[in-house]
Order: C-alpha cells, then structure tokens, then sequence
C-alpha cells in the first residue's frame, strides 16, 4: 500500500513538473536576478530596467527569430536582497521553478559567484552584466574557467592595473592608501590588484586598511590612514558606502585626493555624497557621453525616451548581456540550454553599448576601460584606457 | 600620540551615540524587566524622521532633533500602548517575542516606503578645526556636547524629581507602588517616550555623523547598544551610559592598534560581552535583583 502510495505520490510530481515545466513553450524564458532591494538597490533598479527594455525591444519586433519563426522573450524578475545566499536560491528557483533558459545577473560580484555555481552546476548559462571579480568565473574547487558562466564585463586585474597606473602616471602618487571592504569579493579582490601593481615600480602602499560590510564608522581606519601621510587613497567600494568614508576622512583633515573603481558609477554617489566627492576620478565601463558608437546612441537615447534618465554602466552592461545572449540563442538556432552555452562560448567578438568585447575562450570578455572624473556634480569622460 | 588623542575623540564620538541608546534599554528593562528589541529600529526611525524633516520640510538643526526625538517618542509610546501593555500579564517571553516582531515590523514598513539608501543633507555646517595636529569636527563638537547634556539632564530627572522617584519605585515593586498612588500607566509610557526620544536623538545625530541611512541600519547598532547596557548592567542608567563609552572605546581601538585586522572588530566587541558576564553577571554597576518568594 505504502509503495503504489509513494509510486502515485512520485507520479503526481512528475505530472506537475511536466505541466509546469516548460520546454517547447512558444516563448523564450530568461531570468534576471537583481538587488532590487538591500544596500545597493540603485544597481538592481538599473539592471531591471535595462532587461526590461531589451525584451520589450525585441518582443516589439515581434521576437527573437529563430529557424523561421519568431519567439517572444519572457522575463523572470528575481530580487536577491543584496545577500549571497537569496542570489544563489533565486539562481535555484528560476532554473528549476521557471524552468529559464538562461540567467543574466546577480550584478555585484559578492552575490554572483554564488549564483554562478548554482548555474554552472545545473548547466545554465548565466551571464553576469558587472561583476568584476574574477572568481565569478572560475570554478570555486579546481581554479579552472567555468564553462557556464560569461560576463559582459573587464576583470578586475585589469582595472586594479588601470587604477594603480592612473594614481602613478596622472596623480604622481607616491604613496597609496587603500580602504577596502573585506568581507566583499569585489573589494577586496581589487584591493588587492592595485596593491599589487602600485608597488611593482617601488611605489608603496603605505596603509592597507579593511573593515566588514554595513560598517559605518570609518574613522579608526582614517585616522591610520592620515598618520601615514598617503598622496593618493584608492576606496574599491560600493556607492552608498564611499560618501560616508569620504565625508569621515575630511572632518579628520585628509586632504589627499581619493580614487575609485567601477563600483562608484550609479547616479546615487553623487546624490549621496553632495559636493565632498567633487575632483576626484574612478575607473569604470563606459561614459554616455563620450560614447560615439551608433549601438551606443541607439541605446542611450531609448533609455532616456522610456525613462527619463540617462544610463549608468550597470544599465548599459545589462543591455550588452541580453545582446550577447540573443545573439547566442540565434547562433544557436533553438532555445535549448546546451546549444545556447556552445554557441556563446563560440562567439569570439561582441560590438556592445560599452564597446568591443573579445573573448578568448572563457567567460571572461577583453575589453577597454574608462576614467572618470566628478566634475560640478556630473560624471565627466576623463581618458579610455585600452588592454 | 596625536594619533592617540585622535583615536580617543573618534572613540567618544561612537561610544556617546550607543550611550544613548542603550539608555533606552536599560529604562525599559528597568521598569518592566522587559527588553525592547525594537529599540534599534525606534533608532533607525529617528534617522528616518531627520531624514524626512530636513529633506521635505527643510527644517534647521534643532526643530530637525526636536521633531524627530518628538516623533519617535510618541512611537515609543504606541506601540507600549499597543503592544506591550496587553502583554503585561503574559509571560516575559511573549513580550520579547513581540518585541522582535515590532523591530521586523518597523524595518520592513520603513522598507517598503524607503527601499533606497538615503543621504541626509548637512545640517551643520562643515567646520573642522585642528587643535595640536588633533583634527577636530563642529558635529563632533555638538554630538559630544549634545548627548552629555541629555545624559545629564536624564540622571537628575532619574534621581532627583518626583517622577523620576515613581519610575524608581516601580522598578522596585510593580504591586505595591500603584496602591501608594502612583500613576502606573503614565509613568510607564513617560518611561517609553523618554527612552525612545533618547534613541530618536541618537538617530539624528548618528545621521549626521553617518548620514547614509538605510531601513536595517538599526539592527547592528541596536545590538550593540543592548551589549552596552548589558555591559554597564542593565536597569542602571549610569551603567548604561559607561557601557556605551567602553563599547565605543573597543570597537575603535581595535582598529586603531596596528595589526590587528578590522573584521575582528565585532568578533572583539561580542567577546568582550561574554567574558565580562562570566565575572560580573549583573554588568559593572548591576546589582543583584533579590527575587521574592
């Protein structure tokens, strides 16, 4: 009795995964898996709007064409809260709930490696538009490139090198501070690169401070770095945590010009942090304004038109991962997972909104990166540094 | 030892804004032998009605501080009236229980009107002064002046008029008390509005000094501040306020000793709470409660 039970028990399950699964639907499914809400919900709202708008352009059209016929794009919005483990359990349900053919997102590094090895292990592309970590990519136990996991984004050795180099070239640094998140794989990572670099020509890193995400009181960690008289402090951190750092170090008297990486570019810095943040420079993926590239202009100006603002590089680089994406599920001729990863891991150059991406067999695009300076209360184009 | 001097400053800066909160646990805890876990986010709240009075209304500094402590007091007082007060009969850990879900409740309607973080605009404005290389900020000023002066002003009302005499006394005796006239109830919700004006004001210039602000930025520090007062001995209003200034001293000076990484800042700070309730149970100036049977 118990085992036809169990029997009918497995029956109905298999039942309803086939009634809810959806294999040869009429529509394309793809998961985005956002930080909608937690402490960075700028870069959530950015991602979403971004893939909204490249479904909505493509499902205008008609949808994506694929051997004849035309399929629409389904959107599956997932927020992750900004904790690892929500991005690794969203990566979960819309792979084996909304049964998605591919996944684009978590965005900042600390929520996509998890989500990453949710994807790899089940065999699901997923395309992470910002995360900058090169962990993102690599395989947690072995070291070896993931073959599931792709980025529309540069690494982070790059931009560490392109940071270090601008501190020394542009800022005739001598001496570097670094005030870094340790508990977050995208800061300390960075950290870690520029260190590395800033040193190799017998500059010093002359304060290498850390301190644990939600901290805010930073003035321990100021008053060392002031001691050690630096001419440059580099601060690999999120944008609603550098205005606090910066708004500290200057009630303590720092007068040293600060520096940032690709994690400052959402709109929100500037809002945060009112005129304290004014001069200085960070690295990130592309500028709206100086970007010339027609795909460029198409983008930036129907981003404005449906939201009444211009993009930031969150936004641009979600807009390029569903580019890369579409053009692999065409490559790839049907909606179906495998055929999907094979035909991205074929493609080997993309022309995006943010610019040239090569890949070279992994995940991983090259790509050139851009300096921007704050400048009366606007992001301005500063200098594009090529690999 | 400028470097020291600034370490110091910094300590008493963070050590004075956990001092006034966790005299709200310990005023709680001292009338109804209750632990308002909620009081974090009556904190958060507070950093909240600043946000909202100098953003829309453009309010200056102290109508800023005063609608806020105004605001969050009320709070307090409301959800004593509706939370607590039919609990008051009900085992202790159903109050508890209830606490939390005040705190979760707090956050998440803070949340979902104000998902984003927010920047408090400066109310003060930005002058910074260096006394002998010692870096020296006017908030840093105000927040020290500030909250000594509530300190003060809370520990001669606690110990020195007729009212703060009630709360003493029903602190001692929640059954004999009423019988002697005293006004349970009101005292009870002054208790309320006293503590959590106190976190209100914490909040203000917790925004000033940190003026990012988030709905779960009571959480961490709300902790904190409940170790402060458990440090001092909880119940003790003195207590609580050398707690705060102990717990701001460690948080800071772990960083400040070279080597010592800042992760363990926190791992440091919850340890300290451990070891120093294997000596001293009832905190440092905690007495023993005589329990009567």
């Amino acid at each position: 009795m118990k085992r036809i039970l169990l029997a009918l028990l497995g029956l109905g399950a298999v039942a309803l995964a086939a009634a809810c699964g959806n294999p040869g639907g009429s529509t394309i499914r793809i998961g985005v898996i956002a930080e909608l809400t937690g402490d960075m919900p700028a870069v959530g709202a950015s991602c979403r709007q971004a893939a909204e708008m490249a479904a909505a352009q493509i499902n205008v059209a008609g949808g994506l064409a694929l051997g004849g016929a035309k399929k629409k794009i389904e959107l599956f919005i997932e927020d992750n809260a900004g904790k690892p483990d929500q991005s690794a359990s969203a990566a979960q349900k819309l792979i084996t709930q909304q049964d998605v053919l591919a996944l684009v997102g978590p965005n900042a590094s600390r929520y996509a490696i998890p989500a990453a090895e949710i994807a790899e292990r089940a065999r699901v592309v997923l395309v992470t538009p910002w995360a900058t970590s090169p962990k993102a990519t690599l395989d947690a136990r072995t070291g070896a490139p993931k073959r599931y996991v792709f980025r529309a984004c540069f690494i982070d050795p790059f931009q560490g090198r392109v940071v270090a180099k601008f501190a020394q070239d542009n800022l005739k640094a001598k001496k570097a501070a670094v005030l870094y998140d340790v508990a977050s794989d995208y800061n300390k990572g960075i950290a870690e690169y520029f260190k590395q670099t800033f040193e190799q020509g017998g500059d010093r890193v002359v304060a290498f401070e850390t301190y644990t995400t939600s901290d805010k009181d930073f003035t321990a960690q100021l008053t060392k770095i002031k001691s050690a008289a630096p001419d440059v402090i580099f601060l690999p951190n999120y944008y609603s945590e550098v205005p606090l750092q910066i708004q500290q170090a200057h009630r303590l008297g720092i007068g040293a010009p600060f520096l940032g990486s690709d994690s400052w570019g959402s709109a929100d810095l500037i809002a945060l942090c009112g005129k304290e943040c004014e001069g200085y420079y960070f690295s990130t993926h592309y500028d709206a304004d100086a970007t010339a590239t027609p795909i460029a202009r198409d983008f930036i100006d129907a981003y404005k038109t449906r939201y009444g603002k211009t993009p930031d590089d969150v936004a641009a680089l979600t807009y390029d991962s569903f580019g890369l994406l579409f053009k692999a599920i065409q490559a790839a001729g049907r909606p179906e997972r495998q055929a999907v990863r094979d035909a991205l891991a074929a493609v080997p150059k993309y022309e995006g909104v943010t610019g040239t991406m090569l890949f070279h067999g992994t995940g991983d695009p090259v790509k050139s990166a851009v300096i921007e300076q704050i400048k009366g209360g606007k992001f301005v184009w500063f200098a594009t540094v090529n690999p | 030892m400028t470097y020291l001097i600034q370490q110091l400053l910094n300590a008493l800066q963070l050590g004075s804004i956990y001092a006034l909160i966790a005299l709200g646990y310990t005023m709680v805890y001292g009338v109804l032998i209750m632990i308002n876990f909620a009081h974090g986010d009556l904190f958060m709240v507070g950093a909240f009605f600043c946000f909202l009075a100098a953003t829309y209304l453009k309010l200056s500094f102290v109508p800023t501080l005063l609608t806020s402590m105004a605001g969050v007091a009320l709070l307090g007082v409301l959800i004593e009236r509706l939370a607590y007060k039919p609990l008051r009969q009900a085992p202790r850990v159903s109050v508890v229980i209830t606490a939390l879900g005040v705190g979760i409740f707090l956050e998440n309607f803070t949340n979902a009107l104000c998902p984003y973080p927010q920047g408090i605009p400066p109310l003060l404005p930005s002058a910074n002064w260096s006394v002998g290389g010692v870096s020296v900020s006017a908030l840093q000023v105000l927040i020290l002046a500030l909250s000594a002066s509530l300190m003060l002003m809370l520990d001669f009302m606690v110990n020195r008029t007729k009212v703060g005499m009630a709360m003493r006394a029903i602190s001692w005796d929640k059954t004999i008390v009423p019988l002697m006239g005293v006004p349970v109830d009101t005292v009870i919700s002054l208790t309320f509005a006293i503590g959590a004006g106190l976190g209100g004001a914490a909040g203000v210039m917790y925004g000033l000094a940190y003026p990012v602000i988030d709905s779960n930025m009571g959480i961490m520090v709300g902790w904190k501040a409940f170790i402060a007062a458990v440090v001092g001995g909880i119940g003790n209003i003195r207590g609580a306020m050398l707690g705060g200034l102990i717990l701001g001293a460690v948080e800071i000076l772990v960083v400040a000793i070279p080597g010592v990484p800042s992760t363990y800042r926190d791992f440091i700070v919850f340890s300290l709470l451990l070891v120093l309730l294997i000596f001293r149970p009832y905190g440092i100036l905690g007495r023993p409660r005589s329990v009567k049977i």
